[in-house]
């Protein structure tokens, strides 16, 4: 393994900051004179407002201002960023999302006033003498219920169903006729759990306005500034670029809940301009569990149809996929384009027919999650390969083996709209065999029977479309953004770097793993190299971190402008060795001339850009200085295959996972021990939603899971420790770094593992259960072995 | 949280009157009454800290009873109490070590918190309750959840435990809190055998009497094959329906035993 550069494990250099406290979160900025904002928020799920009387919180010393919705009803609604098209050609359904409630509240949670005072204290104390007289109505919460109508939660749209979507709807009627034909259906009904995404780090909103040049900033905890700048100054505030700087320095976790655009950041933004004064507001853990936009939440049937052989025939599911009470900014692509075509898995399944009906509930918004709709996909998918390998008395991993798409059948055209570009998941099936010792089972399950306890197996694959994403293809399906990304490579004088990067790191270890590429590029060691991200004012127009993309797009537009670099040092190296830039050879941080012993090193050239004493000024603008915009042209796909097993204790229903081993296929690998983080921290969420997590509503629209006390979070103890691989790699063939993203990936392939093995487990224990909704609490397995 | 007057008493007398005052309350280790405040469920007007009293701290054992001071955090019982191991364990096993530091024997019993832990070690173990005005036995402390017989202003400022020949505690958590999804504390004094419940009743701490007769005369697992725990009265919540929590009373109690 080299020591520097790509494929060294080199040491993530910002952990230095942050485990010494040294880390800049948007709550360690405070702006000179700043006020603090408190949201009164509707405790109840659907209420009609009818009147709020704010005197007495005005009177109240050391307010600075009261909003409410009347004063947001000149400024834009909080936009969604992708416009699903529907199976019968129609566009999705809409409705307004206002920055504070308009007339009515639709989920606990959702902000009805907003005092901006003088500590958080006084604007609390006013809060509470704000008289709101809500109407409390009948919520709907149930997707079903709301399906069918009777409560609406936007009465404008006259219907809860956002759209009715189908894929790939010319296939639908040969899909039904081969289920009917076929000669085994294998049917599963299951749930999706909604989760709750808990980063670490609440939200924080910083806005200040200078008057001086009608400059607004936002200071936030974001994953992607400048979609945000994007979506609050166009859309919302109606406040161009130029005039909007958007801020997001140190993120303690986003996993998708950092993507969106929500309504503290344009009240934040706003306010500040109207009150001449920054105002600020820091989440509370209540407010994190009832604001942050919730992940998954899917209902859905999905049926398997096979040949005698077992062979997979066709695939037809049906999902209902809340999008709580508004459309957050992705939720809509989630349970269409990042699902459906997800759904052929690692297999030849020739026919599959995909319908996603989505919901509105009185519920806080749902969206993208890390994996965001492949979880969903890979866990309906690989459930019923189990069951149906149960059914048909099949090894579940011979199944599986003989459905996969085969390595010399690559790139591969799925009938979910995809293409495969490499992939070899024998090899990742036949590594697992290895480092999960399957072989050792028996004996282990031995053991295990003398201590009175169930031991199952469970088995699965998946596959991810990550480096998300072409521009023109997903325009096409409704995107209304690009999803490039860019890099601006600044090569000092004396030869370090400044990368200016649209991504953004909250726990990826990009200003470890982006330097190791450029410091093998050129030659030089990664200290000379610094990353810099998270401010619109100093990095090019990029679109952030999610989709497990940063290396695989923004780590290839770096490559592209790092290329740049160097062919144009090329030049000044050649100018300055008197030969032809056609002769120039880069190795090892020196400029040669091939087939001399002339040479010169990297800073002597770099200083030449920059003092031009001698230097082709006719023909060369001095500086070393390249953007570079990347637009990939496929999606990448990480593969792999993951083994869990798992004790039960069928006295109590606990499940204790014994031990849980992964494969990943994720192409080329910058830095092995982020990238082995990065899965520990998938499998970790994983295993979370697969025992433990559940935002459970009940049916008048409260969390009841709406505090640690009650929202299980996996804690280190409860987990295994894990046995990874990533050494099977079939390279991306079509970015320069041959890289396909690892962030998702353990979070997508590790909840049908965790049950599979459950199942497993109960029914070699001679208890005749098909399956038990996530989360598998000790209380619903022993439910289900009780019956 | 709202504003509060905060008294900090340089001994027990003066902590006693303090807490005679309209709206006091006492406050130990917090672990339940500051996350409260902050949530603003409660708005005392006056907050008597007795955590720092040196009168209610530390623990002895003698004559096999094992006396603990009112405001000994979890911590030190369980690194200190050498007589009584069942009961170590049980504190060394409440929340996590930040909750151990802080959190005091009295402000738990005083609390009785349905899922709380030293409710059923309390009752399983013949304790009296010593408080500013009096000696209350544990079978007449608890009266259901969250209520107790103290006294406006009276304070708990010591625990004793009468040690049995053999006793273990078996907690079950609940996923997310660790509290006790249910609790079973039992304690053997030669033929009389004591099994105390928690997390599992709406009435808060229970003992399980017909358990506790047939281990009295045959003290072993099998002894209670044939009882079944009376799903009727048992807490239904998102982590377990009533039979699940029954269910769990039976089969925590067999283990108990198979641990003594």
């Amino acid at each position: 393994m080299p020591e520097n550069g790509i494929g060294a494990s080199s040491v993530r250099r910002e952990d230095i900051r942050f485990l010494s406290g040294n880390g800049k979160y948007t709550d360690d900025i405070n702006v000179h004179g700043q006020k603090y904002v408190f949201f009164l928020r509707s405790d109840v799920a659907h209420g009609k407002i009818n009147s709020i009387d704010t005197s007495k919180a005005e009177a109240v010393s050391g307010v600075v201002g009261i909003f409410t919705g009347d004063d947001f009803v000149e400024v834009g609604g909080l936009p969604c960023g992708w416009q699903v098209t529907d199976r019968f050609g129609e566009v999705m359904k809409e409705p307004g999302h206002p920055v504070l409630a308009q007339g009515k509240v639709r989920h606990v949670g959702d902000p009805i006033a907003a005092v901006v005072a003088d500590s958080l204290e006084i604007a609390r104390d006013a809060a509470e003498v704000i008289n709101v007289d809500l109407e409390e109505l009948p919520a709907v919460v149930d997707m079903k219920a709301a399906v069918e109508g009777g409560t609406l939660v936007h009465d404008e749209i006259e219907t809860n169903l956002c759209y009715d979507w189908g894929f790939v709807e010319e296939n639908r009627d040969a899909v039904d006729e081969a289920i009917k034909s076929a000669h085994h259906v294998t049917t599963l009904e299951l749930v999706n759990n909604r989760l709750v995404p808990n980063a670490m780090e609440p939200r924080v909103a910083i806005g200040d306005y200078d008057a001086s040049n009608d400059q607004s900033t936002l200071y936030t905890t974001s994953q992607n500034p400048h979609v945000i700048r994007l979506l609050m100054g166009a859309f919302v505030l109606q406040i161009p670029e130029h005039k909007l700087r958007v801020v997001a320095p140190d993120v303690g976790g986003g996993f998708g809940s950092k993507i969106f655009h929500y309504a503290e950041e344009a009240f934040c933004t706003l306010a500040a301009r109207k009150l001449r004064v920054p105002v600020k507001w820091t989440a509370s853990r209540t407010e994190s569990f009832i604001t942050d936009a919730h992940g998954r939440d899917h209902v859905t049937k999905i049926e398997l149809a096979l040949d005698e052989n077992g062979m997979f025939q066709a695939i037809r599911t049906d999902t209902c996929a809340n999008m709580g009470a508004y459309l957050s900014t992705f939720s809509t692509s989630v349970p269409t384009w990042l699902h459906g075509t997800l759904m052929a898995g690692n297999y030849k399944t020739p026919l599959i027919y995909v319908n996603v009906k989505a919901v509105f509930t009185n519920t806080v918004p749902v969206d993208a999650y890390r994996g965001a709709g492949r979880p969903e996909a890979t866990f309906q998918l690989e459930r019923v390969i189990d069951k149906a390998a149960r059914e048909m008395g099949m090894d579940p991993v011979e199944i599986r083996r003989k459905n996969f798409i085969q390595k010399d059948e690559f790139p591969y055209a799925t009938p979910v709209a995809l293409e495969y570009d490499t992939g070899d998941y024998d090899a990742t099936m036949d590594k697992l065999h290895e480092i999960a010792d399957l072989d050792g089972y028996e004996a282990r399950a031995k053991a295990s029977r003398e201590k009175g306890l169930l031991r199952g197996l469970g088995i699965n694959c998946y596959i991810e479309a990550c480096g998300i994403a072409p521009s023109n293809l997903v325009g096409m399906l409704g995107a209304r953004a690009g999803l490039y990304e860019s890099a601006t490579v600044r090569v000092n004088a004396t030869g370090s770097i400044t990368v200016m990067t649209g991504c953004h790191s909250h726990g990826q270890g990009h200003e470890t793993t982006f330097p190791q590429v450029i410091a093998d590029m050129i030659g030089i060691s990664e200290d000379q190299v610094h990353i810099q991200h998270g401010d619109t004012s100093n990095t090019p127009m990029g679109m952030g971190t999610y989709g497990s993309r940063s290396i695989a797009v923004g780590g290839a537009a770096m490559v592209r402008a790092t290329e740049k670099i160097i062919a144009k040092a090329k030049k000044i190296a050649a100018h300055l060795m008197e030969a032809s830039a056609e002769d120039i050879e880069l190795k090892d941080g020196s400029f040669s001339v091939v087939g001399t012993d002339k040479s010169v090193g990297w800073g002597d050239v770099c200083l030449a850009a920059y003092v031009p004493h001698n230097y082709p000024l006719e023909e060369l603008e001095p500086g070393l200085e390249e953007t570079a915009f990347y637009d990939p042209a496929n999606f990448t796909f990480p593969a792999g295959a993951y083994a869990c097993e798992v004790e039960v204790d069928p006295d109590t229903g606990k499940v204790d996972i014994c031990s849980f081993a992964a494969t990943d296929d994720f192409g080329n690998v910058i830095n092995p021990m982020v990238v082995d983080g990065q899965v520990h921290g998938g499998i970790a969420q994983g295993i979370g939603q697969a025992l433990r997590e559940h935002a459970f509503y009940d049916e008048n629209g409260q969390l009841l899971s709406g505090t640690y006390m009650d929202y299980s979070m996996p804690r280190a103890d409860d987990l295994p420790s894990f046995v990874v691989d990533h050494s099977c790699q079939t390279p991306c063939t079509h970015n320069p770094l041959g890289v396909k993203g690892c962030g998702e990936a353990g979070a997508i392939g590790s909840p049908p593992a965790v049950v599979n093995a459950v199942i497993d487990a109960l029914n070699k224990g001679g208890f005749d259960v098909n399956h038990i909704d996530m989360p598998l609490s000790p209380s619903r397995v022993w439910t289900a072995i009780n019956g | 949280m709202y504003d509060f007057e905060l008294r900090r008493p340089e001994n027990l007398s003066e902590a006693i009157e303090s807490l005679s005052a309209d709206g006091a309350q006492a406050l130990a280790g917090g672990q339940t009454l500051i996350p409260t405040l902050k949530n603003r469920l409660a708005s005392p007007d006056v907050l008597v800290s007795i955590g720092g009293l040196a009168e209610l701290q530390g623990v002895s054992e003698s004559n096999g009873v094992v006396s603990i001071k009112a405001g000994t955090t979890h911590g030190v019982v369980a690194g200190s109490v050498k007589s009584y191991p069942a009961l170590a364990a049980l504190a060394a096993n409440i929340g996590d070590p930040a909750v151990r530091n802080r959190g005091t024997i009295g402000g738990s019993i005083a609390n009785n918190d349905p899922s709380a832990c030293y409710p059923a070690a309390t009752l399983a173990s013949k304790a009296t309750i010593i408080t500013s005005k009096r000696s209350i036995p544990s079978s007449d402390f608890f009266v259901g959840i969250f209520e107790t017989v103290l006294d406006e202003g009276e304070l708990i400022t010591q625990v004793d435990f009468e040690v049995p020949d053999v006793a273990n505690y078996q907690k079950f958590d609940q996923p997310a809190s660790r509290f006790a999804l249910v609790g079973v504390f039992l304690a053997r004094y030669g033929n009389d055998v004591r099994v105390a419940v928690t997390g599992a009743s709406e009435d808060g701490v229970f003992r399980w009497s017909e358990a506790e007769q047939a281990l009295g005369s045959d003290f072993s697992a099998s002894a209670i094959d044939r009882l079944e725990v009376d799903a009727e009265g048992m807490i239904e919540d998102i982590h377990g329906s009533k039979d699940y929590r029954a269910s769990l009373i039976k089969v925590l109690t067999k283990r108990a035993v198979k641990a003594c």
